[in-house]
């Protein structure tokens, strides 16, 4: 099993082309996906406090 | 429908409600497609498995130039018609183009490693999206370059209408010094015969990226939506009247505004 | 036509009292193409193979350079605004201040141009084409910079943006250009390169200025 594994993850020895290439496509889409969450979850939790402090006094 | 949708408010409602099936969508297909590109899918006769990262170059390379066309559209729309959603889209759509066309010019370099023998060769494909890599750039820098939002986005709105009548024009020269400068029998990436075998996970992974691309499109217009809205909100604030008592008491404890 | 010719006139009059500007572009030109060899090595051979890249590609630097002034001080002193109202469309406008901008920058460079082949040993044959390319080249790096001139007007650091939006859209004139000169050089002939050439300077001159102007209202609203 372990060298099944090996096998695979040398990917026919082009293992240092093929992994950098996945992780770096994975890092740069992953972090675009998280840095656009993160300010969209800013920008409403920003909204709900103006809103908040806007509105009438019960 | 799309008039519809282009109301702000009612663009908020839809895409609030489409985007987590969008999401998740995107989740399923990028995993089914990594597994096919990465396990499924088998290694080719000639670039062995090194024919993989082809699986995410050749999709980035199709989002990078979709993602143009796409915001150029929008730009124009946004020339024309003056459509206050337009330019939300097109700002929004920039930097996950630009993410794309990063993603196709490393994958391309490290591809290129073991098939060139070098990690960059000006070939005519990558040198477009270096090219396509720099308009976005521009685009992206001229945007915020300005400190009257607005402005901003009819400058950008027209670099991108320029740089999508431009980019024909780049790519015809680019491959015509590319022939004249190398060799035919140079190996081109994403030049192999494509059997059906790779197809699939190809397409998959297209999907996957669309779907993806897709999905932070609309969160990072909901995003600008959200802060505009906020932007006027803390204007309105700021020009109530200032002698009014209450303007004294800490936020939080604010009467209504009227 | 006497208000485009007016114009012309002024900013060529400007350009040359303000004595620095010619003078600027050429020396900037002049160091650019003059660094080179301390960058390559001083080998004839590699300066003659890649000469008239280096000299196109000083001429596109140099002439961009200069390009984010082009509306700067007339849109500083609301000069711009009164041209806007003038009974000459604003894209002529442009494309008087392109034509001023090409006398001052892009002519002089053309002029000068032989003279820096020889420092990079373009052989004396192949200097018509060299000088041709750079005339009929030159204009369209002029009207393709006043479109990133005029989308840059009252941004923050417009010199380095205008650069930046215009310089990938100087690729094909410089591919042309000097693909013209090194096709001369190996013996190929360097016709269809300059036909290319003419080809985007004319259609430049036709659609920059809608851009250009364009991006002017965009500024001036």
């Amino acid at each position: 099993m372990a060298a099944l594994l090996d096998h695979y993850f040398a990917m026919g020895g082009y293992a240092v082309y093929v992994w950098p290439a996945y992780a770096i496509a994975v890092a740069v889409l992953g972090g675009v996906a998280v840095q656009s969450w993160w300010r969209y979850r800013a920008s409403v939790r920003a909204l709900e406090r103006v809103q908040r402090q806007l509105e009438p006094k019960p | 429908m799309i008039s519809r949708l282009a109301n702000p408010a009612q663009f908020m409602r839809v895409s609030g409600a489409v985007l987590p099936f969008l999401a998740g969508l995107a989740a399923v297909v990028l995993a089914v497609g990594l597994v096919w590109a990465l396990v499924l899918a088998p290694p080719d006769y000639q670039q062995g498995e090194s024919v993989r990262i082809m699986f995410i170059h050749v999709p980035a390379a199709w989002m990078a130039l979709s993602v143009y066309l796409l915001m150029a559209v929008a730009s124009a729309v946004a020339l024309v018609w003056r459509h206050p959603l337009a330019d939300v889209a097109a700002q929004a759509a920039a930097p996950i183009g630009a993410a794309f066309t990063f993603v196709c010019l490393a994958t391309g370099s490290l591809w290129g490693r073991p098939m060139w023998g070098t990690w960059w060769v000006w070939d005519a494909r990558l040198t477009s999206v270096l090219v396509l890599f720099f308009l976005y750039l521009g685009y992206i820098a001229l945007v915020n370059a300005f400190d009257d939002a607005s402005r901003g986005a009819r400058a950008g709105a027209l670099l991108a209408v320029v740089g999508v009548i431009n980019l024909p024009i780049i790519k015809f020269s680019v491959d015509w010094w590319n022939t004249l400068h190398q060799p035919a029998s140079v190996f081109r990436l994403g030049g192999p015969t494509i059997y059906i075998s790779m197809l699939l996970p190809l397409l998959a992974m297209a999907l996957g990226f669309a779907l993806l691309f897709a999905a932070l499109w609309l969160v990072r217009m909901r995003t600008a939506l959200n802060e505009r809205k906020l932007r006027a909100l803390r204007l309105h604030r700021m020009a109530e009247p200032r002698s009014r008592p209450a303007d004294a008491a800490p936020p939080g404890a604010r009467p209504a505004v009227h | 036509m006497a208000g485009f010719v007016g114009l012309v006139r002024r900013d060529v009059r400007l350009a040359l009292r303000q004595s620095g500007e010619i003078g600027l572009a050429i020396g900037f030109f002049v160091l650019a193409v003059a660094l080179f060899p301390f960058g390559v090595g001083p080998e004839p051979e590699l300066l003659r193979r890649i000469g008239a890249g280096i000299v196109w590609v000083a001429a596109l630097l140099a002439a961009v350079s200069s390009i984010d002034r082009l509306f700067a001080a007339d849109f500083a002193d609301g000069g711009l605004d009164l041209m806007a109202l003038s009974a000459l469309p604003l894209e002529a406008t442009v494309v008087a201040k392109c034509t001023a901008h090409w006398l001052t920058t892009g002519l002089p460079l053309t002029l000068v141009s032989p003279a820096l082949a020889v420092l990079v040993d373009v052989p004396p044959r192949d200097m018509p084409v060299l000088v041709f390319s750079l005339l009929i080249g030159t204009p369209a790096l002029s009207l393709v910079g006043a479109i990133g001139a005029a989308l840059t007007l009252g941004a923050r650091r417009p010199g380095i943006l205008s650069a930046l939006v215009v310089l990938p859209l100087c690729v094909p004139p410089l591919i042309f250009g000097a693909g013209a000169v090194e096709a001369d050089l190996t013996g190929g002939g360097s016709s269809a390169q300059l036909l290319l050439l003419g080809a985007f300077s004319v259609a430049a001159a036709v659609l920059a200025p809608l851009a250009a102007a364009a991006a002017l209202r965009a500024a001036l609203d």
